[in-house]
């Protein structure tokens, strides 16, 4: 058990972490300001990497793809909010969960009927494959880049809350929609775009990931499951206890895969465990976004 | 008149819910759907409980009907037990399951309820999943079948679907007529309220969380209890009955039946077993026309199809 190892399986917790943190995120922000837990969000990440598949089956290269998935999945949250959600506000909490779950159904079967059930592999795009000698062991390059990914998102997330006119007026939205009306805002309009965001935002996920998981129909259902953990762990609606929860989430599975392989799994829901168990709000939980 | 058959349904609600299952066998093309219609009605009923009656919902129930069908199974694999014990034993498991689960889940408030439901029951799966030695891991347990029941002067032949059935269903009848006496009693009365107006509840002195806790364990209970029956029913225990497909399962059952009612669960369960089998037959992308059938039913039929009948009823 050297350093390095150590070390290296650090960054590999890191780079889990950093699509964690992209789910928690997404998930956070439909929640903080829709008060809706998106049932459907494991689907959007699986749909996100079917559509870098579609844009390579069509001659497109990986950086296309990386661009189409978040755009194409985020009109469809944008189509689903519309016609799907905004039809049930006013209606009571659950009933958001119980649609986007009927949701999920649906785009599983779709994506089956389009692409089939077997799975299919996304490759590593040329430029991004081997490793970079980190100093204490050798790291595979794309893994770094899924990082510097999450990392420029999350900035621009933060450029877009905290420094634009539209950010401002998601958090105020967040904070005290009637107000927000009140004052001339069409909140309709902003709910829309943020659930086409936090899906947009799952695709993303979804096909940084698709390199290094298998691009299946089914690949999503599991992952909701990780969004949920990650995000009550940071608690809901807060999107920097996304960022520390899915760090912290993805470094300690990766760590325990180290000494126990078959915890690593179960390692998080471990951490939700004892998280519910001091803290029910999670970390930096409150709902609105305040940073 | 209405009014007459509403409050008359509402009496003798188990009696009707008997008769109508007693004649489910000579309704439906095959005893296999009947049986499948039967336990995942009690599943649905089970989790009404909760979801209908209390307003709770959870996504995690496939632990307990897991947990009663794990726990059924190995009893018959490992511990040697008979019909009898073993379904002791998997109500014993899941009332164990949602014992522990509801500690954490029932501290939880709206939303976070159903996320942490389902993170704890997927926690059970991965559990499950690993101690393959005990549950047969991914392969899930086999080997359990009970062929027949030596009643003394009469022997129960389980291998006859029309014999197991009826005898599956004297246990089904038997938790209906306890949930119905529980939903008559005060304590059933607390449950409502809560769903009501939970601020209310709280400040007429009911404890609401005791109550919430209660009826979390009480409806894990009924839901093992199901989950024995499947494995006794199926011979076999498979891991995906513990993984949260299975959980959204029996909440579309819930919808598309109408919580809140005694009876709307097995008509639930009917609607989505029905779906899997006859569009099944046409293509096997009948998850999509469920999907879509069940959100249609969220949009415009929340009540589900006998919460709609009860609703006219009582108007």
């Amino acid at each position: 058990m050297t350093l390095d190892l150590l070390l290296l399986q650090l960054f590999t917790g890191v780079a889990l972490g950093a699509i964690y943190i992209l789910l928690a995120v997404g998930l956070s922000l439909i929640f903080g300001l829709l008060t809706v837990v998106n049932f459907a969000h494991g689907a959007f990440y699986m749909v996100g990497a079917y559509v870098g598949v579609a844009v390579l089956l069509s001659g497109g290269n990986f950086w296309l793809g990386i661009l189409a998935a978040p755009l194409v999945v985020g009109a469809l949250g944008c189509v689903t909010e519309r016609w799907l959600i905004r039809p049930l506000y006013g209606r009571g909490i659950d009933y958001p969960i119980l649609l986007t779950f009927g949701l999920s159904y649906v785009l599983l079967d779709l994506i089956r009927m389009l692409f089939g059930v077997e799975g299919i592999p996304l490759e590593v795009p040329g430029s991004l494959e081997g490793a970079a000698d980190l100093g204490f062991g050798y790291f595979p390059l794309y893994r770094l880049f899924v990082i510097a990914i999450c990392a420029v998102l999350l900035w621009l997330l933060w450029l877009l809350l905290e420094r634009s006119t539209l950010g401002l007026v998601i958090r105020a939205g967040a904070r005290d929609p009637e107000m927000v009306r009140v004052l001339g805002v069409d909140v309709d309009r902003i709910r829309l775009l943020v659930f086409g965001l936090g899906t947009g935002v799952a695709a993303l996920a979804g096909i940084l990931a698709a390199p290094m998981r298998s691009v299946t129909p089914e690949m999503g259902i599991p992952v909701l499951v990780e969004a949920f953990v990650v995000t009550v762990v940071g608690g809901m609606g807060s999107l920097s206890g996304a960022v520390v929860a899915g760090l912290l989430v993805g470094v300690i599975a990766s760590i325990v895969s180290l000494f126990y392989p078959e915890m690593s799994e179960m390692s998080m829901f471990f951490i939700m465990a004892l998280v519910l168990l001091i803290r029910p709000q999670g970390i930096f939980g409150r709902a609105g976004f305040l940073e | 008149m209405r009014q007459i058959l509403h409050d008359w349904g509402l009496r003798y609600r188990t009696i009707f819910t008997g008769i109508s299952l007693a004649l489910l066998p000579f309704i439906t093309p095959h005893d296999a759907l009947a049986t499948n219609i039967l336990i995942f009605g009690l599943f649905a009923v089970g989790f009404n409980l909760l979801f209908g009656y209390l307003g709770l919902l959870s996504f995690g129930h496939a632990a307990f009907f897991g947990g009663g069908a794990y726990g059924a199974g190995l009893a018959i694999a490992h511990l040697d037990m008979g019909f009898l014990g073993a379904v002791c034993f998997g109500v014993l498991l899941a009332t164990g399951l949602s014992i522990i689960i509801g500690i954490f889940a029932i501290r939880s408030k709206g939303i976070y309820f159903a996320m942490i439901t389902l993170a704890l029951a997927q926690l059970v799966y991965y559990v499950f999943f690993q101690m393959t030695s005990l549950t047969g891991g991914e392969n899930g347990l086999r080997g359990i079948t009970v062929k027949s029941i030596d009643l003394g002067y009469y022997s129960i032949n389980l291998l006859n679907s029309k014999e197991k059935y009826y005898f599956l269903f004297i246990f089904v009848f038997l938790a209906l007529a306890l949930v119905s006496r529980i939903l008559k009693s005060p304590f059933g009365g607390a449950i409502e309220a809560i769903r009501e107006n939970e601020n209310r509840a709280v400040a007429c002195g009911y404890n609401v969380k005791v109550t919430k806790y209660i009826a979390f364990c009480i409806s894990g209970g009924f839901c093992g209890l199901a989950g024995a029956l499947y494995a006794l029913h199926i011979s076999i225990v498979p891991i995906d009955i513990l993984h949260y497909q299975t959980s959204g399962m029996v909440v579309m059952m819930a919808l598309l039946g109408g919580m809140g009612s005694f009876f709307g669960p097995f008509i639930g369960a009917a609607i989505f077993l029905l779906i899997e089998d006859v569009v099944g037959v046409w293509t096997s992308y009948w998850q999509l026309v469920a999907g879509v059938v069940f959100i249609l039913f969220v949009l415009y039929f929340p009540k589900g199809i006998w919460g709609s009948l009860v609703d006219w009823a009582r108007r």
